[in-house]
């Protein structure tokens, strides 16, 4: 099987006043048609390995990598043109929070409409007609009244929902989640992660799930990455979790509290600078 | 059982025609931690700011140390009893004020002399050296923000904690070391939570007894022990459980 996504020594730096801050400093992995976690806690580069690959980093950061390969095409000496067809098209986003990450002043239906419209020549109705039925996906049940509302209508289930739904309604082959269900309740998480795995695995789209959440991560993906300051520490399969051996892994499964375990103190995460190297 | 400190007997909280507490009683010991979830909109935070005085109750009671208290006023003896932590560390300090500003002023309002030095000890305490002392929040990270927050609620040396989802916005390790440092002030100071979580796993590790709320009203009341050996009646109590376990595939 011919790898969906090539990373190999990605490095993605920030020139500030000072000195220069490296956020991601050398990842490497590659994505077949599978569901892969990534993991860290803030700062450790998770979000920012995700942005440099749908090409979303700031305009004055410094990305290199010895290969970017998405399906064939190197995205680092892509054109922006040949970039904005690829995005929304055949790799997509979902962002933490749907209150900062839908348009406030724009119905839903037209956003998801919009989104269609940018990469496939669609008339209005043929496009509406699609709407609804990637809402219907998504499992809201009212889809013709959902369609019309604007996002501060909605609650941030739904929204999450709805925003899912605009991402994969053209299609991608593709999807990076980014911490898609930190801002919602633990119930509503559950459904929304549940919707998210039953598309992926329907329409068989590869997936990079970021998350703080080591245990929700390896629940939901086949593969985990582990990251500390910029760098992998540990890759492992979700199923032997239990076999970790990188001290900072270890550490992020410990200190959840859990019903029944009487830990106190909670054990915390040493932080060695050794790490980092 | 000890002494009472805090009871709320039927209180209704009511927002235009909306009714967001609809008859909620609970009574909190001294010394006890309390834990109160819930899904968004079970009206949960809604009870701890009518208690706090930041939302007004249309009727019942609410008794603090022996003392009644009405709608939104409290004196100032109140809040040297109680005091609240935020769940939002980025919303819940002044933008353009100095951490040691921030910790100031609680202490002005109730004439303090010895500021200097509560306000050094204040910051040992939560695990923030001296160095921190003039930052302002956003040279701060969110769990160092939190602390400053939780100094700034102990300042005042309170009997009771009101704490709405104080690490629902860390991440995980953060949450380790704030729930960890709250467990130690607790012990130390023999203070009384009363802790609003969504979290399951947080409100069984923090406390004593929960309280399960939904749609405004408490559906029921069981200890941790009771939680941990699934003796609970409701079935709403049950969903929170499961959905506490993370994801399955099914």
């Amino acid at each position: 099987m011919t790898p969906l996504l090539t990373v190999d020594d990605l490095r993605v730096s920030f020139p500030t006043r000072t000195g220069t801050v490296e956020a991601v400093r050398g990842v490497s992995f590659t994505l077949g048609k599978e569901r892969l976690g990534i993991v860290g806690e803030s700062g450790s580069g998770k979000s920012q390995t995700g942005r440099a690959i749908m090409g979303l980093t700031p305009g004055h950061a410094k990305i290199t990598a010895k290969t970017l390969n998405f399906d064939g095409i190197d995205l680092l000496s892509a054109s922006a043109a040949k970039r904005r067809s690829l995005r929304g098209k055949r790799v997509a986003m979902i962002l933490q929070d749907p209150k900062y990450s839908l348009n406030p002043v724009m119905p839903i239906g037209r956003q998801i409409i919009e989104t269609l419209k940018t990469h496939e020549s669609v008339s209005w109705g043929e496009g509406r007609q699609r709407a609804l039925a990637m809402l219907e996906a998504v499992q809201i049940h009212d889809p013709e009244r959902v369609f019309d509302l604007y996002p501060h209508e909605v609650s941030g289930g739904m929204g999450q929902r709805i925003m899912i739904a605009m991402m994969l309604v053209c299609g991608p082959e593709l999807l990076i989640a980014d911490e898609p269900t930190s801002a919602l309740d633990v119930t509503v998480q559950l459904e929304v992660l549940a919707i998210l795995d039953r598309l992926v695995a329907e329409r068989g789209m590869g997936l990079i799930f970021i998350s703080h959440d080591l245990r929700l991560v390896s629940s939901f993906c086949d593969r985990v990455l582990v990251m500390y300051a910029g760098r992998v520490v540990e890759e492992l399969p979700s199923a032997n979790l239990a076999a970790a051996q990188h001290p900072y892994t270890q550490g992020l499964l410990n200190c959840l509290p859990t019903i029944g375990s009487h830990r106190h103190p909670l054990p915390v995460l040493e932080r060695k600078p050794e790490w980092a190297l | 059982m000890t002494r009472e400190v805090l009871s709320v007997r039927d209180m209704v909280v009511v927002f235009d025609e909306f009714v967001a507490l609809n008859g909620v009683s609970l009574s909190v010991a001294e010394g006890e931690s309390f834990g109160l979830v819930g899904e968004s909109g079970s009206g949960k935070s809604t009870l701890l700011r009518a208690v706090a005085g930041l939302n007004v109750f249309e009727s019942g009671t609410l008794t603090v140390s022996g003392k009644r208290y009405e709608g939104h006023r409290r004196d100032r003896d109140f809040y040297r009893t109680v005091q609240m932590v935020f769940q939002d560390p980025y919303g819940s300090l002044h933008p353009r004020q100095t951490v040691d500003r921030l910790l100031l002023e609680p202490l002005a309002i109730h004439g303090f002399t010895d500021v200097d030095a509560r306000i050094a000890r204040a910051l040992d305490e939560v695990g923030l050296g001296s160095g921190f002392r003039f930052r302002y929040s956003h040279q701060l990270s969110g769990g160092q923000r939190q602390r400053i927050a939780i100094a700034r609620a102990l300042i005042l040396e309170p009997k009771i904690l009101l704490l709405d989802e104080p690490t629902s916005a860390l991440d995980a390790s953060i949450q380790a070391e704030i729930l960890n440092l709250l467990e130690q002030a607790r012990k130390e100071r023999g203070l009384t939570f009363v802790m609003v979580s969504h979290d399951l796993g947080v409100v069984s590790h923090m406390c004593d007894r929960l309280a399960v709320m939904r749609k405004g009203e408490m559906v029921e009341t069981v200890s941790v022990e009771a939680l941990e050996k699934r003796a609970f009646s409701q079935d709403y109590t049950r969903q929170l459980l499961v959905a506490s376990e993370g994801f399955r595939r099914t």
